[in-house]
């Protein structure tokens, strides 16, 4: 069913606006400094305002079916089209890429990082949202792999022009990682193109449609089904990432400028896991049942790895980071039990993750900005100099923690209890082990969470900081943050909200896991 | 008398012989008004060529908007769609190669109208080769592209470097003619004609004579050294460094896409039979191209040293399809031709920036390019295209090129071909080490020289930049654009 109208314009509109907006701001000179960030808000605003009316229109009954799809002719010699499509899955992802762009371009009203430059700086976060949109709503396999990688190179000069002391390495670092897991993805969706018969799913025999592919990928013999689950699997595992890849996490957001590590932890690690959720396992169930023990092993590694990394750290935002590894980790043991509970609990943990770890890395800009430093040793009694930034920091912590109530809560708490009864075909006690593993993670979390709370925010501001005047929350910051902040009580309190849109789709999802394993 | 009676002049399809009839008669143009003006006519003479190269590509579109097939002589002048195809590449790359030239050439203090002259002669090689299908015609317009290309290396005469990377270029391409026209003489031994269809009408059969795989051999040996294939490519680095700018990008791209042409005839028509032969041989080259490509690409500190290594590299890539020739069919010779489509566009954008970069800092070192992006953001958003192009990555249009020839691969799905995909993959990701270098100098270093005063580009220049990215960017993102051209060029097995 093709969308007709302005309904047919605007998903293209959503993905395409932010690089409209890029494209503008090349030929506006340098030094217009204040048009440039004017042109770049208006972009994303303006892609934003689209997204609301796909919001408003989308049909929340039919949430499991594609809407507002779009399918036209794109790369003919190989059979591969533009076909952009919106469920229940997609969207609460795209909304959060929508959303968090034009926020980081706000927070940077006043704090374009050094060495300054703001045209570049804005031009790169509107391409980053381009990247990151498109890869939301395209159902073709090499459309999608285009903006996987679109955003690599942003990113890239991101880390590397505006980061740290040690950014060269991080951006260099991140890239080759994750290149490597997608040369690897690449060749796994030639693999199906070739292995897949397209007939079976209503298009013609090779076909990179990923509407098709679930019903044409059953012809693929199971052990070569394996392989190419397992390019996918380093694809998005590099990604999201998982234990043992994620070495480039922490660096790269720990050098990253502060709006670089908000876009990275909100929406560029969601690739990765929304990957696994719509490509891997509805087109290789099989494959997934046979990875699912695997995955959840390295998922709840990556937890307590994740947790007693964060113990360790004597930087702030480091410790940030890795606490991302912990929490991604909850979300791949979610997709790991393959079953419905646990597949929304990841959906949902995706997007309070992006909330809650998105809030905690501005906090820690902001506080980097005032402090120059972030060295939790030096640092102290931020209640008492920025007492609205020291509650901010407070809030964001409790709800990472998982304090019910708050958004994190529903991304780890049903990803746990999901662990304990995981789809047919998966061993129960291997389950069942994850389950607890995890939950003594979440111990951990509360356990480092708090440190670092308590050891910043409480007790008196160490003597060098002691007489400086410290701001507390500007103004932009209260903008930027609101929604964040907002989204994070919403949720908590509402959880319905997000697990009634993503329903229809992970249960169809599941149930082709189900149909697998029974047929 | 008897003679004259037995010769029947052979019809000349005009039309067909259009393009280079149209390339050549500008070429005397440049040639006359040189001779009759003199120094006057400096002004406009490259005008006048790039007039010639773009009034050529005319007959080129009423050709494929005629859409049929025309042979001549024998079979041994043919236009079909693939000729045409590259001879539009030709012409296009040679439009772009003379816009790098004019500000180079005239601030140098070299000859000028002589220059050009060269030039289109070189081209007028490159279009015939496009359309010979017989080893004489295709000998002549292998030499007709080579022998200016021989001067125009060692066109900076005062420099030892020009005169170095002139006669190592000659030195070479002699060598490789001598050997390929033994080759060939092989050939003609074992077919009893000239002809790529009677040639591959006798290769082909049960098993391949020794004979005939020696001919084989010799024959892609002498191509080889054309497309800088290892262990053929020892002249290209110091060629391509001595030689003018303008005329190593011109190496660079329009004449090793001349030798890919070469080869693509002779895989796919006279040694269509012999895959068993073929194949492995080009496995090897391919395997070996890439890897020491790129490996001492990833050494070198002088950028159009990298850019050359580079440039074997890729021609490494471009090998590959032919590695799987017999099992692939088709799709190999689409993923060859899209390749070198995009391949040219990349690469001469690569040394438009080169040469805009030396006009201020007169050094061709990597180290040269600190802070680029501070004092001249066009110029290093430009070459950040260009490089990230080549390294393959989406959306510019080096995406689309690896993966057609990766999908070539799988199309054949043989162990050799999963192995040599596997090479494939590797050496795609050690390229992007010297391409993140030089984006790591333009972006992350300071300035290396402390002098930041911006680049003022020449308009020819800009262009030329302009008109690369474009088509870069535009291959990436609408590829179905290149692919078309590749998807038609199969017409070439006939």
């Amino acid at each position: 069913m093709q969308a007709t109208g302005f309904d047919a314009w605007a998903l293209s509109l959503v993905v395409f606006l932010p690089l409209v907006g890029a494209i503008v701001m090349m030929v506006i000179p340098k030094a217009e400094e204040e048009l440039h960030k004017l042109v770049a808000i208006v972009a994303s605003l303006a892609a934003l305002a689209v997204g609301i009316y796909v919001l408003i229109n989308f049909d929340y009954d039919a949430s499991g079916e594609l809407q507002f799809v779009v399918d036209k002719s794109w790369i003919d010699v190989i059979n591969s089209r533009y076909i952009i499509g919106l469920d229940g899955l997609s969207l609460p992802l795209l909304v959060l890429s929508l959303v968090v762009v034009p926020l980081c371009i706000i927070y940077s009203w006043h704090h374009i990082p050094e060495p300054g430059n703001p045209k570049a700086f804005l031009i790169l976060i509107l391409i980053l949202g381009t990247g990151m949109n498109g890869t939301f709503v395209s159902q073709d396999l090499i459309l999608f792999f285009v903006f996987f990688e679109i955003v690599l190179l942003p990113m890239y000069f991101m880390i590397g022009v505006w980061g740290g002391e040690n950014r060269q390495y991080a951006a260099i670092k991140f890239f080759l990682f994750t290149l490597f897991g997608s040369a690897l993805m690449i060749l796994s969706f030639l693999a199906l193109f070739f292995l897949a018969d397209g007939t079976l799913g209503g298009t013609a025999a090779n076909t990179f449609d990923m509407r098709a592919l679930p019903a044409a990928a059953t012809v693929i013999n199971s052990t070569t089904a394996v392989w190419i689950f397992g390019g996918m699997f380093m694809g998005f595992g590099i990604k999201v990432p998982m234990f043992p890849f994620h070495t480039w996490l922490p660096d790269a957001h720990t050098q990253a400028p502060t709006v670089g590590s908000v876009i990275l932890a909100a929406v560029l690690l969601k690739l990765g896991t929304y990957g696994f959720i719509r490509i891997a396992i509805p087109i290789l169930p099989e494959a997934a049942v046979e990875w699912a023990p695997f995955i959840g092993l390295l998922a709840v590694i990556g937890i307590i790895y994740g947790a007693l990394g964060c113990l360790a750290q004597t930087d702030m935002k480091r410790l940030i980071a890795f606490s991302s590894v912990a929490h991604m980790g909850f979300v791949m043991l979610g997709i790991a039990t393959l079953t419905e509970f646990g597949m929304n609990a990841a959906v949902f943990g995706m997007v309070a993750h992006g909330l809650i770890t998105g809030m905690l890395f501005f906090v820690a800009g902001s506080v980097k900005e005032r402090y120059h430093t972030l060295e939790i040793a030096r640092l102290g009694g931020l209640l008492k100099q920025a007492p609205k930034m020291g509650w901010v920091l407070g809030f964001a912590t409790m709800a990472s923690l998982g304090l019910p109530g708050l958004a994190g809560f529903w991304g780890e708490f049903p990803a746990i209890l999901a662990a304990y009864n995981p789809a047919a075909g998966l061993a129960e006690e291997t389950f069942r082990t994850y389950m607890v593993i995890a939950a003594v993670g979440t111990v951990l979390a509360a356990g480092y969470l708090l440190w670092l709370f308590q050891r910043t925010a409480f007790g008196e501001p160490s003597d060098e900081f002691a007489d400086e005047p410290i701001d507390d929350v500007l103004s932009t910051e209260w903008i930027a943050w609101g929604p964040f902040l907002l989204g994070i009580v919403v949720l908590g309190v509402y959880p319905n909200l997000l697990f009634s849109i993503t329903d229809d789709t992970v249960v169809s999802i599941a149930g082709l896991v189900t149909a697998a394993v029974g047929g | 008398m008897m003679l004259l009676a037995v010769f029947d002049r052979p019809s000349i399809d005009w039309h067909a012989f259009a393009p280079e009839t149209v390339l050549l008669s500008a070429l005397l143009l440049v040639l006359l008004l040189d001779v009759i003006f003199d120094e006057r006519a400096k002004r406009i003479i490259p005008t006048v060529a790039g007039a010639g190269l773009l009034g050529a590509l005319l007959p080129v579109v009423t050709l494929a908007v005629d859409g049929q097939d025309r042979f001549m002589f024998g079979g041994a002048f043919a236009v079909d769609d693939a000729a045409l195809v590259l001879k539009a590449l030709f012409l296009i790359s040679g439009y772009v190669v003379v816009l790098l030239s004019i500000d180079y050439i005239r601030d140098g203090d070299y000859y000028e109208n002589e220059y050009y002259t060269l030039l289109m002669s070189s081209l007028l090689g490159m279009l015939m080769i496009a359309s010979s299908r017989d080893l004489v015609s295709m000998f002549v317009a292998l030499e007709l592209l080579s022998i200016p290309a021989y001067m125009l290396a060692a066109w900076r005469k005062g420099g030892p470097t020009s005169n170095e990377a002139g006669i190592k270029y000659y030195l070479m391409g002699v060598f490789a003619s001598a050997v390929m026209l033994y080759g060939m003489s092989l050939l003609y031994g074992v077919a009893g004609s000239t002809t790529f269809a009677d040639i591959g009408l006798a290769v082909s059969g049960e098993d391949a004579s020794p004979l005939v795989v020696l001919a084989i051999l010799f024959v892609v040996v002498g191509f080889a050294f054309k497309v800088s294939a290892v262990p053929f490519h020892a002249w290209a680095p110091d060629t391509y460094e001595g030689a003018p700018t303008p005329i190593t990008a011109f190496l660079a791209v329009a004449s090793k896409a001349a030798g890919f042409v070469a080869l693509l005839q002779l895989v796919f028509v006279a040694f269509v039979g012999r895959p068993d032969v073929v194949e492995p041989l080009f496995w090897v080259l391919a395997a070996l191209t890439m890897t020491v490509g790129n490996l001492v690409a990833l050494r070198q500190e002088n950028i159009v040293r990298m850019l050359a290594y580079s440039g074997v590299a890729q021609g490494g890539f471009m090998l590959v399809p032919l590695a799987v020739s017999g099992d692939a069919g088709d799709s190999a010779i689409t993923a060859v031709v899209t390749y070198l489509i995009i391949y040219a566009f990349m690469n001469l954008g690569a040394f438009g920036v080169v040469m805009a970069v030396a006009r201020k800092t007169r050094s061709g070192q990597i180290s040269s390019y600190g802070g680029l992006f501070s004092y001249a953001p066009g110029l290093a958003v430009a070459m950040t295209v260009f490089l990230a192009s080549l390294a393959g990555i989406p959306p510019l249009g080096g995406w689309f090129a690896k993966f057609v020839v990766i999908q070539s691969l799988f199309d054949a799905a043989t162990v050799s071909s999963a192995v040599l995909g596997v090479i494939f993959a590797v050496n795609t990701v050690i390229a992007f080490g010297y391409y993140a270098r030089v984006l790591r100098e333009m972006w992350f270093s300071p300035v290396s020289d402390g002098d930041s005063t911006p680049i003022k580009v020449p308009a020819a220049i800009a262009t030329a930049l302009v008109l690369t990215a474009v088509a870069t960017v535009a291959s990436g993102v609408l590829p179905q654009l290149v692919g078309r051209f590749g998807d038609i060029s199969t017409s070439l097995a006939l």
